[in-house]
């Protein structure tokens, strides 16, 4: 595994991630201690300035996003978002397990940023392993007092995917339905019971320690220019290997799936991949020489998302796969807004008919109408992005689709 | 001032403004379906999408606030396309049968309908059932033609202060509910049927108006509700000479009072005005039966009583229950009666029992 390039995991399994003092020794918390001497806006400036993008899937500027938060306000929050509701992530689960410290070093680092002294981690519901994990990490990391005055809490979730969306996230910490609110107001103006929030992933705060430690220059020297640093990824489907690594982010596609990956699995050659969990575009082959970075996976029309690679292979039927993505998002509309909460149900029923073998090119003409209203008119980015893995494989792989309508 | 283009027209609007406040003064007509000035903002329904120029997506004209320099379409090909698709979707899971409903000429999903040429759905295919019965004498709740808009929600919440209802289950299940999914009766609900006033169509409506006109089949008389001394006001809806209904006037100018907002009596109880058990003249009671009379006749014979107890056994044998059915300045005259006229402090009133 030479090609990996690991920051965020360099320990992986030589600490104990529930043990502070662990990650003391290995160099932890200094990034936290640098950040509490320096002015709050030159500590942002410097985060900024390292070009840290989110790693949740938005991919806004860190830097930038604390910025936003008002100078004034008497109380504001740093949320992490480990929801990690996304199909074949779990990336947030790996940085946990290898290096938990990290994450709260980070949002420290964030609160003492923004100043703010109160943290939450949102975790996953199916996690209740993290939960304890995250517990223990906090406990040891304030007997050390290595947060200082920063308190982090940790809340479940209660297995919405939707309730990664950081504003259905915030309604879910406050105790309501898991569903996203509108923006404008952001959650950096206005989040968390009407104060100002810092929502960020937990692979973003992990970054912090080391950028605040290794300085702003360091870390955007690091992998594609526009989105430096490295990113997790996790293998999965037709592979090899599946399992979890981490690139620098001008790694390519094509040696993910082939040199880490060890290539599709039985010799078998690769029809599709999807980058960035279920919402993902589907990228044939001849797209497999693209960066993994977010602008890369933009210009091709895909998203690097969550940092989920999952492989199909020669042997795999496009329109059965993408008629069980639509199931799931059919599942996990939160049903708030029309275009999504029936767009997603008539998808689901379209794509059944199209995999049964009843459909007819009206029906793709009727699903492609659909997809197009979502993508424009949903509230938030899950009605939104779920006619991407629709669209793209019609656009991709037409031919699989002509074989099935009548 | 902020500066904005809206359909070619350049207009200004003091900072803070929302798109579809800026809309409606350039003179464009924004369909709405979860919108309601009076209520939290949902930013939901999303019929009210109009085009930014340089935006990828299109915005809910209702929830964005409007920024200077933006140029906006209100009935671009997107825009159009969006709200088609939209009312398609809703009619895919609606109970379709404007000919028996009580909104039909009233109802917002058949307006944009017929605004947008929208007849059939291209989605139609498994109808979802969302109709329950309840057995309540006021509500009737027809999920089967409930556009989600949530406004019952949070106006029973937000105006009302019950929270009887709210959404339950979650994607295309989702549907209004009482909690544990009960029925009206049994919730908090105190049946004062502002959610039957939001509601855009036909999901909410009176039992106690069924089948006794639609509103463009009715005139209506503005008037006071003689219930309580709140004065709500009201609009009787009349039909060949019938009050058929009450419904609720929301114009803060001419109903200054509730703005639309009433209770269960001034919006369901309207049956007493052509009973039969109706008083129509004050009533003496004479030898044990109760005789009509003028109202002079029984303003003298009261009079005439309590100066004769107040000679006999003096002022405080004498005592005043007054009503909440009076004003609050005829109140305030009954116990000024009592207090100075009469001379007691025996003074009460049914509000406070
Ligand atoms: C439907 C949906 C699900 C999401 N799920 C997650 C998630 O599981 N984890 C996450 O970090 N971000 C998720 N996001 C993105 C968040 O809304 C938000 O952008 C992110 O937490 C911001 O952190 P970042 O800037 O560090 O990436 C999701 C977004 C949507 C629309
Ligand atoms: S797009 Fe889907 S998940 Fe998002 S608010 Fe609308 S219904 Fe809910
Ligand atoms: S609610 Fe509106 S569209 Fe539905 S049946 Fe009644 S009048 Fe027709
Ligand atoms: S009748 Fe009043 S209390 Fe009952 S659900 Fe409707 S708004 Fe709420
Ligand atoms: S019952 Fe009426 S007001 Fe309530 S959500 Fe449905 S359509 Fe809207
Ligand atoms: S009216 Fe704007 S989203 Fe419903």
């Amino acid at each position: 595994m030479a090609e990996e390039m690991r920051v965020l995991l360099e320990y992986a399994d030589k600490i104990n991630p529930e043990i502070a003092d662990e990650y003391v020794k290995i160099g932890g918390y200094v990034g936290l201690e640098k950040a509490r001497k320096m002015d709050p806006n030159d500590l942002i400036q410097e985060v900024r300035s390292s070009g840290l993008r989110g790693r949740g899937g938005a991919g806004f500027n860190a830097g930038m996003k604390w910025s936003f938060v008002p100078k004034n306000a008497e109380i504001k929050y740093v949320v992490c978002n480990l929801d990690e509701g996304e199909p074949g992530t779990y990336k947030d689960r790996i940085i946990c397990e290898k290096n938990a410290q990290a994450l709260l070093e980070g949002m420290a680092i964030c609160g003492a940023a923004i100043d703010s002294n109160q943290g939450y981690i949102y975790c996953r519901g199916e996690y209740p392993f993290i939960v304890k994990l995250l517990k223990n990490a906090i406990k040891s990391a304030k007997e050390l007092g290595a947060l200082g005055d920063f308190n982090i809490e940790v809340r479940m979730g209660a297995g919405a995917y939707v309730c990664g969306e950081e504003t259905a996230l915030i309604e879910s910490i406050e105790g309501h339905r898991g569903e996203p609110r509108f923006k404008p107001p952001f959650p950096g103006v206005a989040g968390l019971w009407g104060v100002p929030t810092v929502v960020n992933n937990v692979e973003t705060f992990a970054c912090l320690p080391s950028i605040l430690t290794n300085g702003a220059a360091w870390f955007a020297g690091i992998g594609a220019a526009k989105y430096p640093g490295t990113k997790v990824l996790t293998l999965t489907g037709d592979t090899n290997n599946p399992t979890y690594f981490e690139v620098p982010t001008d790694y390519i596609l094509r040696d993910v799936i082939y040199k880490l990956g060890g290539g599709v699995k039985g010799g078998k050659k690769l029809k599709a991949v999807q980058v960035g969990g279920t919402s993902g575009a589907f990228i044939p082959e001849s797209n497999l020489d693209t960066p993994i970075d977010f602008d890369s996976m933009g210009a091709i029309g895909a998203a690097l998302g969550s940092g989920a690679v999952f492989v199909m292979d020669e042997t795999r039927d496009i329109v059965d796969i993408v008629s069980r993505i639509s199931k799931f998002f059919e599942h996990e509309s939160c049903g708030k807004c029309n275009p999504c909460r029936e767009g997603t149900f008539r998808c689901r029923e379209i794509m059944e008919k199209i995999n049964s073998g009843k459909a007819t090119q009206k029906d793709i003409d009727n699903i492609l109408l659909l997809s197009r209203v979502m993508k424009k008119a949903a509230l938030c980015g899950l009605g939104q992005a779920a006619p991407i893995p629709i669209e793209s494989t019609i656009k991709h792989f037409a031919d699989e689709y002509a074989r099935k309508i009548v | 001032m902020i500066t904005l283009t809206i359909n070619g027209k350049e207009i200004q609007v003091p900072k803070g403004t929302m798109v579809l406040d800026a809309c409606q003064q350039a003179g464009a007509d924004i369909p709405t379906l979860c919108y309601d000035p009076d209520l939290r903002l949902a930013g939901s329904c999303r019929m009210c999408v109009v085009e930014a120029k340089g935006r990828p997506n299109l915005m809910a004209a209702c929830v964005s606030p409007a920024e200077n320099g933006m140029v906006i379409e209100t009935e671009s090909p997107d825009v159009v396309e969006s709200r088609k698709i939209i009312l398609e979707l809703l009619l895919a899971r609606h109970k379709l049968e404007c000919h028996t409903c009580e909104r039909d000429g009233s109802c917002k999903l058949q307006d944009y309908c017929y605004r947008y040429g929208v007849t059939d759905s291209r989605y139609l295919n498994e109808m979802p059932h969302f109709s329950k019965e309840d057995p309540n004498p006021f509500i009737k709740r027809d999920y089967d033609k409930c556009i989600m808009c949530t406004k019952c929600v949070r106006v029973c919440e937000e105006i009302t202060g019950a929270q009887a209802i709210n959404v339950e289950d979650r994607g295309h299940h989702a549907k209004i509910s009482t909690v544990f999914d009960g029925k009206l009766a049994d919730s908090t609900c105190v049946f004062c049927g502002q959610c039957v006033m939001v509601c855009p169509v036909g999901a909410l409506t009176s039992k106690v108006s069924a089948g006794k006109g639609r509103s463009y089949q009715t005139q209506s008389v503005l008037t006071t509700c003689t219930y309580c001394g709140t004065g709500c006001t009201f609009e009787l809806n009349v039909k060949d000479d019938h009050v058929v209904g009450v419904t609720s006037v929301r114009d803060s100018e001419l109903s200054p009072v509730n703005k639309g907002a009433l209770c269960v009596k001034g919006r369901f109880g309207w049956d007493f005005i052509e009973s039969e058990d109706r008083l129509t003249t004050p009533l003496i009671k004479e030898n044990g039966e109760l005789r009509p009379a003028s109202w002079d006749e029984a303003l003298d014979f009261a009079a005439n009583k309590i100066k004769e107890i107040k000679a006999k056994n003096g002022p405080d044998a004498l005592a005043l229950f007054s009503s909440a059915r009076a004003t609050n300045e005829e109140n305030y005259l009954a116990q000024k009666l009592f207090r100075a006229a009469i001379g007691t402090n025996n003074v009460d009133h049914c509000a406070r029992l």
